[in-house]
């Protein structure tokens, strides 16, 4: 158990650790870095609370692939963050007073609460001891939760039609691999011998 | 287990698939189809909204997200009409300007879908994904016309602002399910009752409703709806002032009344908040304007304040008059775009408001009949508008909020300043050059738009009657 609490704590400083860094680190490249070991953490966290499965996704989806997807945007667009945050200094004023506002606010709230001990047991759908996450995760996301998944899909096929209609160009003049054409081709369409005479050239 | 029952939400099954199917076909078929895609479009909408007024099967489905009662059919028929006309007021604009994309009508149709959703959720995430699948679609379209900047700028401060408005709901989402153990809005109900408010709770409420007040423009998250209204292509404009705002208006009902019922206390004061911050700044931003899309824009913020005045009461006669208010709203709204988008010289579209100067002289049928709108956007008696004014004061004045219909009157009284103007600047100004014709659709949707304002008086009964059946399934 102490165990448990310790290592709680550790992940749960380092992500909230990495997360600041991530707003805060100068070079637009180690913000990532920071972004993908919050990441890590964040699966940590899952690991404890038992929902392995979670955790590995957390891994392999957002570090393996929208991490490193960030990472190439990033790298390949040249982004003067410098000039982007050129106002910050200005609105933080203003910006830092309605944080602690709201920081107090939220402390007011939960801080008049305690939470209950059992509450992971109590949840919507709560983990069992039989079977494994990726059963369990299966058996309600395909039943009792089809309409969201399929509500989910619908908004990702949003997302992709829209990602291809505002930037997906038609150049004129772009040379497209045309197979049919290729293959038909024979030496009498492509091919001509030309006889040149000596010291002549064509 | 079993599979779930399909009926309910049959018609959002069929746009959605209806919308792949299109989308495949315009894919194949090229740039050149918009126009039959356009109107694949039109046919599938008109379907589902047949389904839905001949045979709705009402019940509720998927685990109880999802529920179709009288309130969805109507709100639900109200927003396929919202879709269905803006694509075909579309259909001229898409032609001369050049906005012939197969992608628009499919875009719509995806977000109608996203609307029903939304006016069919019961639980918070259907309510969530709902909306993001609506939103999502939204912020496409205003900036469908990619190679102009207004319009991608639109789009850019639609989907920044969006995704902040749309964490922040879910931020709230999350507080109350954290605070109730449940995300349908039984459930929440059930343990609102049980244990009633706490600090918890009203945090989350203030959440879920600012997220939701940025999807209506209401005051104090109405800062993008200019700017969108005016830099997205007029036709993009009469949707999005038309079909999502009632999806979104209808979802704040659902969720005040059956899933934060019990508390009514700790959310009325909110809801009068944003009423009262919206009909005044709608009322007193308006006059300075001098586009009519940035005019039609604030006038809009205003009515959504006024529709939101009926469920500050949150009795079954206030939610009754925000349906009538968004059914008139929207007869109105798609009547008005008509004339704008009917507002075209030789050398492409005009919106600033100087160019109407005369019109009762060139065209005085298309001045007689906006003149008529802009009376009953200002709320003048006996036309359409004024008697979803009056329904929602009454309604409020019944639940003993005289001061919010107070106010509201008195907003009206300024807001009627720059609807006049309009008609003197139509009726008294010197006149400039006629408009083009108007095309065939356009005049068809302003003839009924203009009959519906007109003739409200007569058919005032049968759609108070449907709107008392639909609130009294709340309750």
């Amino acid at each position: 158990m102490v165990l448990k609490a310790l290592f709680f704590y550790l992940f749960a400083a380092v992500t909230v650790a990495s997360a600041f860094m991530v707003i805060s680190a100068r070079n637009p490249v180690h913000s990532v870095l920071f972004l993908i070991l919050a990441f890590i953490n964040a699966a940590g966290l899952f690991l404890l609370v038992g929902a392995e499965f979670l955790a590995m996704i957390l891994v392999v989806v957002y570090v393996g692939a929208v991490a490193v997807l960030f990472l190439f945007v990033v790298m390949m667009l040249d982004v003067d963050f410098v000039e982007l945050r050129q106002g910050f200094l200005q609105y933080l004023p203003i910006g830092s007073v309605l944080g602690a506002v709201l920081l107090v606010e939220l402390l007011m709230v939960l801080g008049g609460w305690a939470i209950d001990p059992g509450l992971v047991g109590k949840g919507a759908v709560p983990i069992t001891a039989t079977g494994s996450n990726i059963e369990q995760i299966g058996t309600v996301l395909y039943t009792k939760y089809v309409f969201f998944f399929q509500a989910s899909g619908l908004v990702l096929l949003v997302a992709m039609v829209g990602a291809i209609v505002l930037t997906l160009r038609h150049k004129e003049g772009v040379r497209r691999q045309d197979i049919s054409r290729q293959v038909a081709r024979g030496p009498a369409s492509s091919i001509e011998v030309v006889s040149v005479e000596t010291g002549k050239g064509l | 287990m079993a599979l779930p029952a399909l009926s309910p939400a049959l018609p959002e099954i069929l746009l959605a698939v209806g919308a792949m199917a299109l989308l495949m076909f315009g894919a194949f078929a090229g740039e050149k189809s918009s126009r039959t895609v356009s109107f694949g479009a039109m046919g599938l909408i008109a379907v589902a909204f047949l389904m839905l007024l001949v045979a709705p099967k009402y019940g509720t489905t998927f685990s109880g997200a999802y529920v179709l009662d009288p309130f969805a059919r109507l709100m639900k028929l109200l927003a396929l009409a919202g879709s269905g006309f803006a694509i075909l007021m579309s259909l001229d604009f898409a032609r001369r300007e050049k906005f012939d994309r197969f992608e628009y009508p499919v875009l719509i149709l995806l977000a109608t879908v996203g609307m029903m959703v939304m006016i069919s959720a019961n639980d918070l995430i259907s309510l969530y994904l709902g909306l993001e699948l609506q939103s999502l679609a939204l912020y496409v379209i205003a900036a469908i016309d990619r190679d102009n900047v207004r319009s991608t700028e639109a789009g850019l401060k639609y989907f920044v602002l969006g995704a902040l408005s749309s964490g922040m709901l879910l931020y709230g989402a999350s507080l109350t399910y954290g605070f109730t153990g449940h995300t349908d809005f039984a459930g929440i109900a059930a343990a609102l009752k049980a244990h009633g408010s706490s600090l918890g709770i009203v945090f989350g409420i203030v959440f879920v409703l600012a997220g939701l007040a940025f999807k209506i423009s209401a005051v104090p998250f109405h800062m993008w709806t200019p700017d969108v209204y005016e830099g997205a292509p007029t036709p993009v404009t009469t949707f999005f002032a038309g079909a999502p705002k009632i999806a979104a208006a209808a979802l704040m009902v659902r969720v005040v009344i059956d899933g934060y019922g019990p508390i009514a206390k700790d959310w009325q004061q909110i809801v009068v908040f944003i009423s009262i911050a919206s009909m005044v700044l709608g009322a007193f931003a308006a006059i300075g304007q001098r586009n009519i899309k940035r005019l039609m824009a604030y006038s809009s913020i205003g009515h959504m304040g006024y529709a939101l005045v009926g469920l500050a009461a949150g009795t079954q006669q206030g939610v009754e008059s925000v349906i009538l208010y968004v059914a008139i709203y929207l007869a109105m709204t798609l009547g008005t775009f008509a004339c704008i988008l009917a507002m075209r010289r030789k050398d492409g579209p005009v919106e600033d408001i100087g160019e109407l100067a005369g019109l009762s002289r060139t065209s005085p049928v298309l001045a007689f009949l906006l003149a008529m709108l802009m009376f009953s956007l200002a709320g003048i008696p006996v036309l359409a508008g004024f008697f979803a004014k009056l329904y929602v004061f009454m309604a409020a004045v019944k639940a003993g909020l005289l001061g919010l219909a107070i106010v509201g009157a008195l907003a009206s009284v300024v807001g009627a300043f720059y609807y006049l103007r309009v008609i003197k600047i139509m009726y008294f100004d010197e006149p400039k050059p006629a408009f083009e014709p108007m095309p065939l659709e356009l005049k068809v949707v302003l003839g009924l738009s203009g009959l519906f304002v007109l003739g409200y008086v007569l058919i005032a009964n049968p759609i108070g009657t449907a709107a008392t059946t639909a609130a009294a399934s709340l309750f």
